[in-house]
């Protein structure tokens, strides 16, 4: 039952300057279908997400080799405008980081740049849908003209997977999206990512073993920068091959 | 004599510094952590309490003592001549003075010659006398402070306290003299509108600016008084120089913090705040030497005549000083907003442009309103562009191309003229409010806006 197979990372290295942070990483994501990173702090996580979508390219030391494939084209190639690859692929950061924009005007900002609605109705009808599948209309919907940096920290997190999914992206990037949220709340985002998962790939990195084996099909565990096994969920926290896989997740080293 | 005092005093503050700390030292037969302070602090106070007390004893007998000694002697002289004026009195002190110290006095009588001699002794007396008890009282406060020294003496508490109220003391003196100069400005003003019979309407709205032309007894012409040339000229060329520096400053400091390599920025950021450095003379004579004729001589190319002193080269040279002001500021206020922002709008699938335009500036924009303000307070007070550059005729215009005069200047056209300072300083005066309340306005504006910019993070 081998899917469909979205994105391909050939041999990529990264540094920052003269660290090491990726090591000759080959990973192969499967369309939509959740993919989970997980591993210790500082081992390349975020580095290997960022590479997906060339965010490392507003890092002015950051030097990536190796290839990623999306659909078969290198991303990398000379010929793909990082802007237009970063519409296909989404990001949401560890950090929530609402712009100083009413709420409304947040989640417009996406649809707006690259010309999704083609009036303020169909705006507003992608603002409400995006701001429900993140789990927060009903919490704004009297107040989406206010500014989102007034939202707490949870609020600001869905706001901007609501902005997130406005675009429409083909895959999202998630850094840790729940680092800063509540238990209700992280249950309403993990419901939205395994709902995400019948139109769009997503790639989640987190701390929380369960909320991998909750979410995902694959999972890859990062060590070092080294990708030191990458296969189904279910394996993968209840059989790893690694014993350095099985001690991370059961708690021993990380 | 009296400075060498001074100095010695600091000297011996000194010394009792370094006695007070060995001596605490000493107290506690070296084992400092029995002590309430630590040595440092018993030899601080020691300092201190010598140097203020010294100090304060010869500021005040220096000038007391002065004034004590010419009451008395005015005393002695009105005694000597019960029928001379007080006036006269003054003069043969002064006389006496000239003779006690080897000058030329008007006359040399007998009285004269007494009163020299005595100001001679009681000067005498009164220099040394300063001289050794101001020495005495440094020596008896420091001595007292060195008794002091004990395991449990509060020493540090004693210092800080004696600091704390140094401290509140400079800064009250600048205070005061912010509020000092405020008050003779809004006295004169009144003083001022005093003499042209409350007519403030005429200041305000008049056309007329010739305030010297008028005067009669020192009561100015009310007709005469019209601030409104001034307060246009002021306005054009502070329009023209924002019209300058704001884009320029704004689009350099966009530059500098989104697209320049770091290298660029590393030479580009300091040679720009050099800008800030050059005096406004040398932008002054710029304006008049080298761009005002080239705009005449430009505009006389296209047949269109133009005053040598104009509005537009004042204006456009003012804007050039102003330029570093407002990409500086800007530039930091743009660095300012957090780099996750962008990420956020990258992220997004946004180009350069669009997070610069739609994210970065709005996000900095409070800050970059209060840099434009901070630079149009500068342009409204400059002055010595202006009058080089824009000329110093009343002339009330819409024309840039015309010689203009604005408030600065007719402030230093009052001041600086020959005409009487008393009938002069009303309407300087008054301009000077008038534009020390603008400027006030414009910065509590800018800060407000700065205000609201720091809540938009925190
Ligand atoms: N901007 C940067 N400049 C220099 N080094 C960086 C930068 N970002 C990351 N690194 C380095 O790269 C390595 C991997 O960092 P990364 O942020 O990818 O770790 P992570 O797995 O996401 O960790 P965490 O779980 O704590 O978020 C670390 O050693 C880090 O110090
Ligand atoms: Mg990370």
């Amino acid at each position: 039952m081998s899917k469909e197979i979205k994105i391909s990372a050939q041999g990529v290295d990264v540094f920052y300057g003269d660290t090491h942070a990726i090591k000759n990483v080959d990973l192969e994501i499967e369309n939509k279908a959740v993919t989970a990173f997980i591993g210790p702090s500082g081992c390349g996580k975020s580095t290997f997400l960022r590479c997906i979508n060339r965010m490392n390219d507003t890092i002015d030391i950051c030097r990536v080799t190796g290839d990623i494939l999306l659909e078969g084209q290198d991303i990398y190639a000379k010929s793909v405008d990082p802007v237009q690859l970063r519409a296909r692929v989404g990001m949401v950061f560890q950090k929530p980081n609402p712009f100083p924009k009413s709420i409304y005007d947040n989640v417009a900002y996406g649809p707006t740049i690259h010309g999704l609605a083609k009036n303020k109705a169909e705006l507003d009808e992608i603002v409400e849908q995006s701001l429900r599948r993140a789990a927060i209309w009903d919490e704004v919907k009297d107040r989406l003209h206010q500014p989102g940096t007034g939202l707490s920290g949870g609020q600001q997190q869905r706001l901007c997977i609501g902005r997130a999914i406005a675009t429409a992206p083909e895959v999202l990037l998630m850094d840790e999206p729940c680092s800063a949220l509540d238990p209700i709340a992280t249950a309403q985002v993990e419901e939205l990512i395994d709902d995400l998962r019948q139109n769009y790939t997503v790639v989640i990195v987190t701390h929380s073993m369960q909320q991998a084996a909750r979410v995902s099909q694959k999972t890859a565990f990062f060590h070092l920068g080294n990708v030191v096994e990458y296969g189904d969920t279910n394996k993968i926290f209840t059989n790893p091959e690694d014993s350095r896989t099985e001690s991370y997740i059961t708690g021993r080293i990380g | 004599m009296l400075t060498l005092t001074f100095f010695a005093i600091l000297a011996l503050a000194l010394a009792f510094f370094v006695i007070g700390r060995s001596r605490a030292v000493a107290v506690v037969r070296g084992d400092v952590r029995l002590l309430h302070s630590r040595p440092n602090f018993h030899g601080i106070l020691a300092l201190l309490l010598s140097a203020i007390c010294g100090i304060a004893v010869l500021l005040l007998l220096g000038t007391m003592g002065a004034v004590w000694i010419e009451t008395h002697l005015l005393a002695a002289i009105l005694s000597a001549q019960p029928d001379m004026s007080p006036i006269e009195a003054e003069l043969v002190l002064s006389d006496a003075r000239a003779l006690a110290s080897g000058g030329i006095a008007s006359k040399s009588d007998p009285l004269r010659l007494d009163i020299a001699q005595q100001v001679g002794r009681q000067g005498a007396l009164h220099h040394w006398g300063t001289v050794v008890v101001s020495l005495v009282a440094a020596l008896v406060a420091g001595l007292w402070a060195l008794g002091k020294i004990s395991p449990d003496w509060r020493a540090r508490n004693r210092s800080e306290t004696i600091i704390r109220r140094i401290l509140m003391l400079t800064a009250a003196i600048a205070v005061l003299t912010t509020v000092g100069i405020v008050l003779s400005l809004i006295f004169e003003t009144i003083n001022f509108f005093n003499n042209i019979d409350w007519q403030v309407h005429k200041f305000l709205f008049g056309t007329t600016w010739s305030p010297l032309s008028g005067v009669q007894a020192g009561k100015l012409d009310p007709d005469k008084v019209g601030a409104v040339p001034l307060f246009a000229g002021t306005l054009m060329i502070t329009v023209i120089a924002m019209l300058v520096a704001v884009p320029v400053g704004l689009f350099s400091a966009v530059y500098l913090s989104d697209f320049a390599s770091h290298r660029v920025r590393a030479w580009a950021k300091p040679m720009l705040e050099l800008l800030a450095g050059i005096p406004t003379v040398v932008y002054g004579f710029f304006a008049a030497i080298t761009l005002a004729p080239f705009i005449r001589n430009s505009g006389e190319a296209i047949g269109l005549t133009i005053a040598s002193e104009s509005a537009l080269a004042a204006g456009i040279v003012m804007g050039i000083m102003i330029i570093p002001f407002i990409s500086s500021l800007s530039d930091d206020v743009i660095n300012a907003v957090p780099q996750s922002l962008r990420d956020g709008s990258y992220g997004l699938g946004a180009t350069k442009a669009e997070t610069i335009r739609q994210v970065v500036l709005p996000a900095a924009l409070p800050g970059i309103v209060s840099a434009v303000l901070l630079g149009v307070s500068r342009a409204v007070g400059e002055t010595m562009i202006v009058v080089m550059a824009a000329g110093q005729g009343a002339n009330l215009t819409a024309n840039p191309l015309e010689a203009v005069t604005t408030v600065t200047v007719q402030i230093v056209m009052l001041i600086t003229g020959d005409t009487e300072a008393s009938t002069a300083a009303g309407p300087a005066f008054t301009l000077g409010f008038t534009l020390f309340c603008v400027t006030l306005l414009m910065n509590i504006a800018a800060q407000r806006v700065v205000r609201k910019y720091r809540e938009l993070y925190d």
